[in-house]
């Protein structure tokens, strides 16, 4: 085998301190990285052995393919590639050390510290032993380096086991918790900047995702559809399979219109969008709404708009980006690769009948009061919407 | 019902197209540049598919350049063109209302050390030949007028200009762009004074990633990519043989009948366009009767988005061309609807509708009533 490194230690932070239920997460976290290296090329084998975990390659790999789908795992630290060493004798050992050390920092103008680990007490060395030797080792051989045991730049890590096992690099994996250790909310996903990255910080957190879209044809496209699919594809890498509810939501909306005053159209219909989606979320055992939501960014998201939006539903609304500003959201977008996508220029279903001026400071009275008018119909054109859902598999 | 009215952007192949190029897909798939019996099988349909083109336009086999498709032959015709003749001038002519692989290919020239002039045209789409005298120079080395316009279907006048371009400058090359053109209309570039010629096998029931150049034997242009040499150097690549037999087979289909099918094309606009004549508070874009294509419609429909009118209509399946690409929150508005005057409220709510020898009668029916149906119902809701 050609690659340099056979393994890749996992490290987990949060993870760690979770008590009783540890065994929980870690569980969870192996079944998550199984998943993100189904897609990877070559064969691997992932396994917790004495509280730790390790992703083995058994074949041929390719190192950065293999270090990008691991640091779309949530709930990992940290990544560190292994090399693998039959014991030969400790001055063999040396050797290879010190050929890695050559090959994994070109410049030798740094400090380091030998931290190894005897779990083979039979190995003729202790501990402090293989740290002196193997140190004065690699002193001898770079002469540019220096030693420093409280804040060396590079840990080298040795570790004699069955084999003995060496690594110094940390590569930062995304941090969070494992998905699937929260629960399952209920996205509310449009085709703009903010609601994807809403979906990944939410799932950040271990939660499972379910998204709702709504459609509102002919007024919008199907290429605006496929945009959401898109999207919710492209989340799907970080925070596993998502099942997307496309909800038609046309006739609501142009009950309203013929309805209601149209400065408040937009209200109405997210009060609407609200109450729809938490239906969903009732139906698909979510326990959670998430939007992306950000105060003032737009007329619909003053406090007092989210207030009026928020009265119509008994489940918590996640609002992840409630105190990000555009430019901050657009950066974590570019991040997680969603922004090319959702700057298309496709219409959604919030912008086609808006109103030059709609009303920033809603009162809740007076909408309660238009919403009345709504009232013959707006039953069985929930009923329709919520019966007509198309739903699309995704990840 | 599905009534397909988009057929400036593509049409369907007829059963012929596709029987002949899947035949040469699967049996007669050699290249032409093998000395085996397998290569001079395809290069058999090569030398026939130029026979065939040439025999439409009534100029020589040699003269017809497959490329892959009416872009390539647009920028072949332009950058190879300008090349070849910089040593003369490096003046060119073309009008505002072109296609992009035109315009585009303009302003990449212009980048270039290259000087560009924009013919303007009249409210109808036409260029003015008084303008185009104006524009002439000594150093003009290349005009390039499109045959019909992609968007209204405004036809230009080529056999007057291609005169007067010969009459001020014989030197001067004059290329049109006739892939909304050819097929619907006898075009004899001899006659017409033309040099290079493009047209594209899909817009005529062909294949897509095809289409030829005409380059009249005595213009100077050169190739504009490079490697085995084939098609005389001009245009390097193995030929697209199932392509350039279909596109012929699609061509030699069109000439049969061709007068008959055009006058049938064009009664079936007129029907069209007195129908839409019957909603209120629309506008047709362009001339009627043989003073335009036979196969374009541009209308504008007062109060409505043509994004939401073109998908109401695909919900019944009627499927057209919003008149300009538009989204609100990037208007990209059509260069040929302004160049024409088209006022800024109509830009957007504008449709194109092109038909074809399938379209039939039923259709235009049907498409009409669908439109009785949608345009109230869109007005009624419309932004406030």
């Amino acid at each position: 085998m050609n690659n340099l490194f056979t393994t890749f230690l996992i490290k987990y932070a949060e993870i760690g301190v979770k008590g009783r239920n540890r065994y929980i997460f870690e569980d969870a976290l192996v079944t998550q990285i199984e998943h993100a290296m189904k897609d990877v090329d070559g064969e691997f084998a992932v396994h917790k052995t004495q509280g730790r975990i390790f992703v083995d390659c058994l074949s041929e790999y390719d190192f950065d393919e293999v270090v990008e789908a691991l640091k779309r795992v949530f709930g990992i630290s940290g990544i560190c590639p292994v090399i693998c060493l039959e014991d030969e004798g400790f001055d063999v050992l040396a050797e290879k050390v010190i050929t890695y050390m050559d090959q994994a920092y070109p410049d030798k103008n740094m400090t380091f510290k030998v931290m190894a680990r005897r779990a083979r007490k039979n190995y003729p060395k202790n501990s402090m032993e293989i740290n002196e030797d193997l140190g004065e080792k690699i002193l001898h051989a770079f002469p540019e380096i220096k030693v420093d045991v409280h804040h060396p730049d590079v840990l080298l890590n040795v570790e004699i086991r069955e084999k003995i096992y060496v690594y110094s690099k940390v590569i930062p994996g995304p941090g969070g918790m494992p998905i699937g250790t929260a629960g399952k909310a209920m996205l509310l996903l449009s085709g703009g900047i903010d609601s994807p990255v809403a979906g990944y910080m939410i799932s950040k957190r271990g939660v499972k995702l379910e998204a709702v879209y709504f459609n509102a044809p002919p007024y919008t496209s199907e290429r605006a559809k496929q945009k959401v699919v898109d999207l919710a594809k492209l989340v799907s890498k970080y925070s596993g399979p998502i099942r997307l509810h496309v909800i038609n939501f046309t006739d609501i909306q142009l009950y309203i219109y013929d309805k209601c005053p149209h400065d408040e159209l937009t209200i109405i219909m997210r009060r609407y969008m609200m109450r729809i989606a938490e239906h969903l979320a009732n139906q698909n055992g979510c326990i959670g709404l998430i939007t992306g939501e950000s105060i003032g960014q737009v007329a619909s998201q003053t406090m007092q708009s989210l207030m009026a939006t928020n009265e119509v539903c008994e489940m918590p609304v996640y609002r992840p980006l409630i105190g990000f500003d555009k430019q901050e959201i657009v950066e974590i977008s570019e991040k997680i690769d969603t922004y090319e996508t959702s700057i298309q220029p496709y219409e959604d279903c919030c912008t086609i009948f808006v109103a030059k001026h709609p009303v920033t400071k809603p009162n809740l009275g007076v909408i309660r009061k238009h919403e009345k008018n709504l009232e013959e119909k707006i039953e069985e054109l929930f009923q329709t919407a919520i019966e007509t859902d198309e739903v699309i598999e995704i990840g | 019902m599905e009534v397909y009215l988009d057929n400036s952007a593509t049409t369907r192949c007829f059963d012929e197209v596709v029987e002949l190029t899947s035949h040469i897909m699967r049996e007669e798939y050699g290249n032409p540049s093998s000395m085996h019996h397998k290569g001079v099988e395809a290069e058999k349909y090569v030398r026939l598919g130029r026979e065939t083109i040439a025999r439409t336009l009534k100029v020589s086999e040699k003269e017809i350049l497959f490329t892959s498709g009416g872009t390539e032959s647009d920028n072949l015709a332009l950058i190879g063109g300008a090349q070849a003749n910089c040593r003369a001038g490096r003046h060119i002519i073309t009008t505002k209302i072109e296609h992009p692989a035109i315009l585009q290919t303009c302003a990449y020239l212009e980048d270039r050390g290259f000087e560009v002039t924009y013919l303007p045209v009249d409210e109808h789409g036409q260029i003015r030949l008084a303008d185009l005298e104006k524009a002439m120079r000594k150093d003009t080395i290349l005009v390039s007028i499109m045959h019909t316009n992609n968007e209204i279907g405004a036809l230009e006048p080529i056999a007057e200009a291609g005169a007067l371009i010969k009459k001020i400058n014989p030197g001067t090359l004059f290329h049109v762009d006739a892939v909304q053109g050819y097929g619907k209309a006898k075009i004899y570039p001899k006659k017409m004074n033309v040099d290079m010629l493009s047209a594209s096998g899909h817009k005529i029931h062909g294949p897509k990633g095809i289409g030829f150049l005409y380059i009249n034997e005595k213009a100077k242009v050169k190739p504009i990519n490079f490697g085995g040499g084939q098609q005389k150097g001009m245009r390097s690549g193995t030929e697209n043989v199932p392509g350039i037999a279909g596109m012929a087979k699609a061509a030699e289909l069109l000439y049969r009948n061709f007068d008959a099918d055009v006058r049938l094309m064009y009664q079936l606009r007129q029907y069209f366009i007195q129908g839409i004549k019957n909603f209120p508070d629309v506008k047709l874009n362009g001339l009627e009767g043989t003073d335009s294509a036979p196969h374009v419609v541009s209308v504008s429909f007062r109060g409505v988005r043509s994004e939401v009118l073109l998908h109401a209509l695909e919900d019944r399946g009627v499927y057209v061309s919003a008149g300009s690409a538009c989204a609100s929150n990037h208007p990209q508005t059509s260069a040929t609807l302004k160049a024409i005057g088209v006022e800024k409220e109509l830009l957007d709510s504008t449709l194109r509708f092109s038909f074809s020898v399938f379209t039939t009668r039923e259709e235009i029916d049907y498409t009409l009533a669908a439109l009785g149906d949608i345009l109230p119902m869109l007005r009624r809701y419309s932004r406030r």
